[in-house]
């Protein structure tokens, strides 16, 4: 078991090694970078030594392997050096907007999962009924909907029903507050958002807890407890959703790593000062070093989550680690 | 050069008449949006972008500055360190500036002339590794000097009408000699003013917050009590905030759409300030690239354009609206209506000039011709414009298809010369046209011109013109100018200026639109009337 | 998964397309009425230039922003352009980005996770490791890069759809492969001489078609999808070309509360033909996978 953890630990190396490579080659092939966004992205006239004194000043006239290398070296120690655009640690910028991505993340699950559980295994059990029937059609609608759409919409539905029912218009505030320092305002603030991300987030889940559920429930040990007469409550909570759950622990564990991706479109949409909207202003502005900051994290997030997953895996079925 | 003071000095003495409608209320806290992501730096010297300006300006005095009660003016220019508007000496090649006394930075340190110069010269002769954006708009000054604690004095190389705008300029912040003795980076990452408000706090990214400076040396100004200001770079996010009152307005401007919006759902909550912008698209063909090295292929592109009734109908639409040459419409530099219809782009019988453009472009056998337009990723009015002219040049049988990219990429595929024809923006400051319009000169003499032409006339014109001082010669010359721009070269063409669309809250008060989103923002002059 | 083994040869369905066809409609009626909006909507695309009352690019300043009428079924949008017209073509341009898409990144992934498969060893290894970091890379830095590269016509968004999709099909058709290079007639068909090639596309190839069916059509929805939410980043189609994805973004949202047939239409158009494709994706796992079918 040891030495299985230890070769798939190992493994993760080259991937991060090539995702670094990989988001430092991206980032220079794009024409221009972030000196001539800062002075010249305004439409006015600018001085061309302000631009060679801007290239010079960030370091990005010097040989690509020297920034390679500094960029790998500084990777290994966790050290990303300072925001190209903002000239602060990224380090600071990441955890400014730390915050508010993890509480919707966390939140969104959490919505996901107390939605898709339960509907998931009714579904199940009540396969081809007409419930089944409305359970599925709810899922692919979420699945179907571009998530930026139910954020839009739901902005406007709240103005619009606050206005109508008090007489003049409400929206949760649009600068994060923290939760310890108000609760409420924290919130109402990060529901909406949670909910539109964990509405696609559930659909995906309860199709998961279906098909899952499905599965178990043809195994022979479910059938003997049927036929020893247990009844049908006891069966689904002792035994099969126990059995079906790992894969949907599985599917949460890596759509939460998905996450990320998925808080690019919606915190654009909400206005939220979260990680995916650093990261798009990041690739906007050409900031090499925040964006290569960011997609490491993105990526070690991904890679750890999936090799979480696998080692579960290896230690609940020792076929995997042998083979 | 004193024709022009003369008018100042008029209209300052209009304004100082005019009877104040309203007595300020002191008290309360603004919170307005800025229409972008977080800026990159603090230091006004070296940055260009206004998401950086409206967040800072208000910590920050300058030497003079548009008149925050007559911003619409592109002449009424007054002090604000300064005591009084000099009046230029020596043929016009010498400024003195009497500086106040008494003034304090926000750390009680005092503020005099040294630090004056030394803020100037940072942006006129910035030392090495200091970046200035804008040190090319200051060619004409040969030194900065302060003889003593209250004078400063400006000697230029050759006299100019260009460079009493120039200095007005809202980015060039008087900074602590002091501090920049010590550290000419400190002004990146903290901020040390001597302006209206203080600073209190920064979320990174998110917001600004200052608080009232009891010392400011306006008496009774500023009449806030402070000013919180949240970066939303969503045009919906803002249009909500306002609507529920989580902020009363932002300083930029936002579309018809959101205006239209605003008023009906708020009705008399809301007021509108519009304004003539001194900011435009200029389509630029790329003069190095076949078939657009062929005079009669751009002017065929000009001429397919409909701009009197494109510009009505896109004012519906996008943050544009008025049809103008090269000079600012607002201008009295600018081309009348009469004069503007003669020139290509600009004919009001557009069956006729889009026959003539066919003609034209079967004469230098490019009919059918098709190519791709590089345009930037900012809706408003970028992509709006873009899909209009598409549109337009399909009208006299070209395809054209958009390259839309965001703004590095197309900055650069401009620089490089990769590309066909291309939508630019134009957007200054203070109105000056005379430096303005030096953005049409051949790439040579003005790098960021992407036309990539040769015009020794135009270039001679040109610099007659900046050297010339009486206004009605210099109208003269800018006719010319323009002719040889537009008509003679069809160099490149101005299509729709902006339209500036500020909704705000009614009951933010004291604040009065200019043709620029990057004047007029220290904030002192606004109060609340709740 | 239990292994079908069949001789791609004997693959005729010809006797029985008709009944096998009308069996899946009769249990699968969600299905079926997939199907059903696909083929609407595949018919829309491919007949647009009939079916469309306008011009899908032209401007008509005279009429901006109406709501829909008998002229305009539908309303136009803020630059006056007929949003039925726009809506018909965006059918062909969502069919030629989804199903491009989908086949190029399916059918990419098919090869390259039956040969990871088949070859094994370091290269099996090797070609893994590509697939994690493509996988863990964010779509939106490979998308922008293209973008940013090559402009924004539809050929460079597929590009940039495709490549994120080619490692997940390449994943599960991979590990389907790996149970079946263990089945014998591999074995024989290896020991007989033939070719890698031959033993990977006449054997492999077909015994791993049913997971390869599902992720494709499951693909295509996600194509749509992708498409939609890089416009709305402003990396996707351009103006003026009708996309569904493109007309919500910018205008959509402008004029969300003033004119919002300009939201609500595209919106629907991806809706429903997201959630056909899903629905007949969900069919066809439940009559393609061994395990369900008995379902």
């Amino acid at each position: 078991m040891y030495q299985y953890i230890l070769k798939r630990v190992l493994l993760t190396i080259p991937t991060l090694l090539g995702a670094a490579a990989l988001v430092f080659l991206l980032m220079r092939l794009i024409p221009g970078d972030i000196c001539l966004v800062r002075l010249g992205g305004g439409g006015s006239s600018f001085d061309p030594r302000a631009l060679a004194n801007c290239h010079a000043e960030i370091g990005i006239d010097r040989p690509f392997i020297v920034q390679f290398l500094e960029f790998i070296w500084g990777a290994i120690r966790l050290d990303f050096g300072t925001s190209m655009w903002s000239g602060k640690p990224v380090i600071v910028e990441i955890a400014a907007r730390l915050p508010v991505s993890l509480e919707i993340a966390v939140l969104a699950t959490v919505v996901a999962v107390s939605i898709a559980i339960p509907l998931g295994t009714i579904s199940a059990l009540k396969q081809n009924s007409w419930l089944d029937v409305v359970v599925r059609v709810f899922a692919i609608g979420g699945i179907a909907t571009p998530s930026f759409w139910i954020g839009i919409v739901s902005i406007l539905l709240v103005l619009d029903i606050s206005g109508w029912i008090t007489g003049t218009p409400w929206m949760p505030p649009i600068d994060y507050v923290p939760f310890w320092k108000n609760p409420i305002a924290n919130l109402s603030m990060v529901a909406l958002p949670a909910i539109t991300v964990g509405y696609r987030y559930a659909a995906v889940s309860m199709r998961m807890t279906r098909s899952a559920m499905l599965e178990v429930m043809k195994e022979d040990y479910i059938r003997t407890a049927r036929a020893k007469g247990l009844i049908n409550k006891l069966i689904i909570n002792r035994h099969a959703l126990k059995n079906a759950l790992l894969p949907i622990v599985t599917l949460i564990g890596i759509e939460f790593a998905f996450l990320i991706g998925g808080l690019v479109v919606t915190e654009q949409v909400f206005n939220l000062n979260g990680v995916g909207r650093l990261f798009v202003q990041a690739v906007q502005n050409q900031d090499y070093t925040l964006t290569q900051a960011l997609v490491m994290l993105t990526v070690a997030v991904f890679v750890f989550t999936n090799l979480a997953v696998d080692l579960l895996y290896a230690w609940l079925d020792p076929r995997i680690r042998f083979n | 050069m004193r024709g022009l003071f003369v008018t100042v000095f008029l209209l300052l003495n209009l304004t100082a008449a005019a009877p104040a409608a309203e007595v300020p209320k002191r008290g309360g806290i603004l919170t307005y949006l800025i229409p972008a992501d977080g800026g990159p730096s603090l230091d006004g010297h070296r940055e260009a972008t206004y998401a950086v300006l409206h967040a800072t300006a208000p910590f920050y005095s300058t030497l003079i500055r548009v008149n925050p009660d007559n911003p619409a003016s592109a002449t009424d220019f007054i002090c604000d360190l300064c005591t009084e508007m000099p009046v230029p000496t020596d043929n016009g090649l010498t400024f003195t500036f009497k500086i106040r006394t008494g003034v304090k930075f926000h750390d009680g340190t005092p503020l005099d002339a040294h630090d004056v110069a030394v803020s100037w010269r940072r942006v006129v002769f910035p030392p090495p590794g200091v970046t200035s954006a804008r040190r090319t708009n200051f060619l004409m000054v040969d030194k900065i000097e302060d003889p003593d604690d209250t004078t400063v004095i400006f000697r230029l190389k050759f006299p100019t009408l260009s460079f009493v705008p120039a200095l007005a300029n809202p980015w060039s912040y008087i900074y602590s000699a002091k501090i920049l003795d010590k550290d000419q980076h400190y002004y990146e990452r903290n901020i040390m003013g001597s302006g209206p408000f203080k600073f209190d706090s920064m979320e990174v990214g998110q917001s600004m917050t200052g608080v009232r400076n009891p010392d400011y040396y306006f008496p009774g100004q500023p009449y806030l009590d402070g000013f919180h200001a949240i970066f939303a770079p969503k045009q919906q996010t803002r249009v909500d905030a306002i609507r529920a009152d989580r902020a009363s307005n932002e300083f930029r401007a936002e579309s018809p759409a959101a205006r239209d919006q605003l008023l009906k759902d708020l009705g008399d909550k809301i007021t509108v300030q519009e304004s003539d912008w001194n900011c435009g698209n200029v389509l630029t063909p790329n003069h190095k690239r076949k078939p657009f090295d062929d005079v009669r292929v751009r002017k065929a592109l000009f001429m397919a354009i409909d701009q009197w009734n494109g510009a009505k109908a896109l004012s519906k639409i996008a943050i544009v609206k008025t049809v103008g040459g090269i000079v600012f419409p607002g201008s009295p530099l600018a081309a009348t209506h009469d004069e503007l219809i003669t020139m290509p782009g600009f004919g009001t019988d557009i069956e006729k000039s889009r026959a003539e453009a066919r003609r034209l472009l079967k004469e230098a056998g490019a009919e059918g011709l098709s190519f791709e337009m590089l345009n930037r990723n900012v809706d408003q009015p970028y992509v709006i414009v873009g899909t209009w002219l598409v549109d337009e040049f399909r009208k006299i049988g070209v395809t054209v298809t958009q390259k839309i990219v965001p703004t590095g990429p197309w900055l650069e595929n401009m620089r490089a010369g990769d590309f066909s024809v291309a939508l630019e923006a134009n957007c200054q400051d203070i109105v000056n046209p005379i430096a303005d319009t030096g953005r049409y000169l051949p790439h040579e003499l003005y790098s960021e011109n992407f036309a990539y032409h040769d015009d020794p006339k135009q270039v001679e014109i040109y610099n007659k013109m900046v050297q010339e001082t009486d206004p009605i010669k210099v109208r003269v010359l800018m006719r010319e100018y323009e002719k040889q721009v537009l008509e003679v070269g069809a160099h490149q063409l101005p299509v729709t200026w902006w339209y500036r669309i500020l909704p705000m809250r009614s009951y933010v008060k004291g604040w009065k639109i200019s043709s620029s989103h990057y004047l007029n923002q220290n904030l002192a002059n606004i109060w609340l009337d709740k | 998964m239990s292994v079908t083994v069949f001789d791609p040869d004997a693959l005729d369905l010809r006797p029985s397309v008709w009944s096998r066809s009308l069996r899946f409609c009769r249990r699968q009626p969600l299905g079926t009425f997939g199907l059903a909006l696909v083929l609407i909507i595949a018919v829309t695309g491919i007949f647009a230039e009939a079916l469309a009352p306008y011009n899908p690019t032209a401007n008509d300043f005279a009429a901006m922003t109406e709501a829909p009428s008998l002229d305009h079924w539908l309303g136009t949008d803020q630059f006056g352009r007929d949003l039925l017209s726009r809506i018909i073509f965006g059918a062909r341009t969502a069919l030629i980005v989804g199903l491009s898409s989908a086949f190029v990144g399916g059918s990419s992934g098919l090869v390259l996770g039956v040969a990871s498969a088949y070859i094994g060893g370091t290269i099996d290894m090797l070609m893994q490791r590509v697939f994690d970091i493509v996988m863990a890379f964010p779509l939106i830095i490979l998308a922008l890069a293209i973008v940013s590269i090559f402009g924004t016509g539809v050929q460079n968004v597929i590009i940039a759809i495709t490549i994120p999709l080619i490692p997940r099909c390449a994943r599960v058709v991979r590990s389907a492969a790996l149970v079946i290079r263990e089945v014998p007639y591999v074995d024989a068909a290896r020991a007989c001489g033939f070719s890698a090639w031959r033993i990977i596309l006449r054997h492999m190839v077909p015994n791993v078609m049913a997971p390869f069916l599902i992720m494709v059509t499951a693909f295509v929805g996600q194509a749509i999808l992708a498409e939609a939410s890089l416009s709305y980043l402003g990396l996707g189609v351009q103006e003026p070309v009708p996309a569904w994805g493109l007309m919500l973004q910018g205008g959509a949202e402008e004029y969300a509360s003033t004119a919002p047939w300009i939201a609500i239409f595209p919106g629907v158009a991806i809706m429903l033909s997201v959630l056909g494709i899903n629905l007949f994706g969900d069919a066809l796992r439940d009559t393609l996978d061994p395990k369900l079918r008995d379902r």
